[in-house]
């Protein structure tokens, strides 16, 4: 395992001032004319490469919620990679039934100060659910618009108290071969792992959802408790989570250790780098009513268009090494 | 004219043309889920392998069965494997990559899956192209020898079909092992004495 040791301030709250300002301007010109801030998404593939720093026109300032027509429900609770369920699209709303959300505990361990095991109720009760509208552009070249519940994971993780040693957060998905069918094929090396650098986990956007829709998160979108980290490849936002560790080494990740050609640990959406197997410069957005037999590709944003809240935590990094 | 034959036949037809027909029927209800356009590739994909290697598969019938009839329909199946083929490669041009058309080059030269995929349709291409009676005499024995090409637009189907799965190969690799068994047929006949002419 190649090893990376980043500096890990919580860069998020540290935000360069001309960033913070070129979102400011973007939200104004968007206030001023709806119709120019269409024109600009609609324009967004003939341009060249956007600067790192841009914000999706559709998005509300804070990256928090997008104005994008949203995937409907049966669209985002019948189409999912969660091969604990099966490897098919439509495997884990058939199969996911058999998963129990509830009891559910988490264990904190690793780099920090409190740890234990914690019933979902404890660990998430001090924490307002928040509604957050995010893209999620899935690695395969698809993507959708997605409503979800959730508290901002850095809160989560501050209460346990990191210590200096904490560089890293990894997350563990359930692995029982009674609740989940698709454990038996050895699809992935289980139990499903993935990680997240200090800061990232620290940043605001980076969500613990537990709804969508305003329901509870269904058991093939990973309840009863999932990440959600809207601008990197799906597969980051690891579902149906049992274990949380702050460590000082970059964890080891499912996909990563399965073809680590091609699937960095960082995985941040980028059209300048190509998948082995798919053009990422663009995508087929699941999203709306109607049939989409002849719905349109559009171009696939760098940073999945959450650069103004996302790129500086990666200044200086060579991000056709760290993909 | 023998009227069972022409029974048979449009049978065959119809029955090849059945995933056709359901397929347009579930884009009209809009039956396909969330992501219709990788639905329609899927399954065009799929009936063009699977007739691919039921083409293959007449050959060695007629060999085990010791009956004659099952070339007869070698070429109806070959060329309805080459028609959804064309259905496979058109879906993904049109309805997928529509409106990206620079994106084409940089997939069919960089993406291995692509590459293979597209040149297994190319091999194909002359292959449908003389199937006719007429282009059958005017290559004689070449006609043979040309669509032996089949054998390697099988693999390269197969191979398409491994290279683009993420983890689970468990469906390509059934298509594997009946292209080897078809192959292999051949292989150990072959190599036991020579095949009589037509095979």
């Amino acid at each position: 395992m190649r090893r990376f040791d980043y500096p890990a301030p919580p860069s998020s709250e540290i935000t360069p001032e001309p960033v913070y300002r070129a979102r400011r301007q973007l939200l104004g010109l968007g206030l001023a004319s709806p119709l120019l801030a269409l024109a600009g998404c609609a324009g967004a593939e003939d341009a060249a490469p956007a600067p790192a720093a841009a914000a999706a026109a559709t998005d509300s300032p804070d990256g928090f919620r997008t104005r994008e027509v949203p995937t409907r429900w049966e669209d985002v609770t019948s189409y999912n990679n969660f091969y604990e369920f099966g490897t098919g699209k439509a495997d884990p709303a058939r199969n996911a039934h058999t998963l129990k959300p509830s009891p559910w505990a988490v264990v904190v361990g690793g780099e920090a100060e409190l740890t234990g095991t914690f019933g979902l109720e404890d660990f998430l009760r001090p924490h307002p659910v928040q509604d957050r509208i995010y893209r999620l552009r899935c690695v395969e070249g698809w993507s959708m618009v997605v409503p979800w519940q959730g508290v901002p994971l850095g809160e989560v993780l501050k209460r346990f108290k990191p210590t200096s040693r904490a560089k890293y957060v990894a997350f563990t998905t359930l692995a029982d071969p009674v609740q989940m069918p698709g454990i038996r094929f050895p699809a992935l090396d289980w139990p499903y792992r993935e990680g997240l650098r200090m800061d990232e986990a620290m940043n605001p956007l980076t969500l613990l959802a537990t709804g969508l829709y305003g329901k509870p998160l269904p058991n093939q979108n990973g309840a009863p408790l999932r990440l959600v980290v809207p601008w990197k490849y799906g597969f980051k936002s690891i579902k149906s989570i049992v274990r949380i560790d702050f460590t000082e080494q970059m964890p080891a990740t499912s996909w990563n250790l399965a073809q680590p050609s091609e699937y960095g640990f960082y995985s941040n959406v980028n059209p300048d780098v190509d998948h082995p197997r798919w053009s990422q410069r663009s995508e087929r957005r699941i999203a709306g009513e109607g049939n989409r037999v002849f719905a349109e590709r559009i171009a696939t944003l760098p940073f999945n268009g959450y650069g103004a809240q996302v790129a500086a935590m990666y200044s200086g990094m060579d991000l056709r090494q760290w993909f | 004219m023998d009227w069972r034959w022409v029974g048979l036949k449009a049978l065959a037809h119809a029955l090849a043309l059945w995933p056709l027909a359901w397929l347009v029927r579930a884009v009209i209800d809009d039956g396909l889920g969330a992501d219709p356009v990788a639905a329609i590739t899927h399954f065009t994909g799929d009936w063009a392998l699977r007739l691919l290697l039921l083409g293959l598969a007449l050959t060695p019938l007629r060999r085990l069965l010791g009956q004659p009839w099952p070339l007869r329909f070698r070429r109806l199946v070959g060329l309805y494997a080459f028609f959804y083929a064309c259905l496979h490669l058109a879906t993904y041009l049109v309805l997928d990559l529509g409106g990206f058309w620079a994106q084409i080059f940089e997939d069919i030269a960089k993406r291995p899956y692509i590459t293979v995929g597209f040149s297994a349709w190319l091999l194909l291409l002359p292959l449908a192209l003389t199937s006719t009676r007429g282009w059958m005499r005017r290559l004689g024995r070449r006609w043979g020898q040309l669509h032996r090409a089949v054998y390697l637009a099988g693999a390269l189907a197969v191979l398409h079909f491994l290279w683009l799965v993420k983890s689970d190969l468990r469906e390509p690799a059934v298509y594997a092992a009946i292209l080897v068994v078809l192959l292999g047929l051949r292989l150990w006949w072959r190599l036991r004495r020579p095949l009589p002419q037509g095979a």
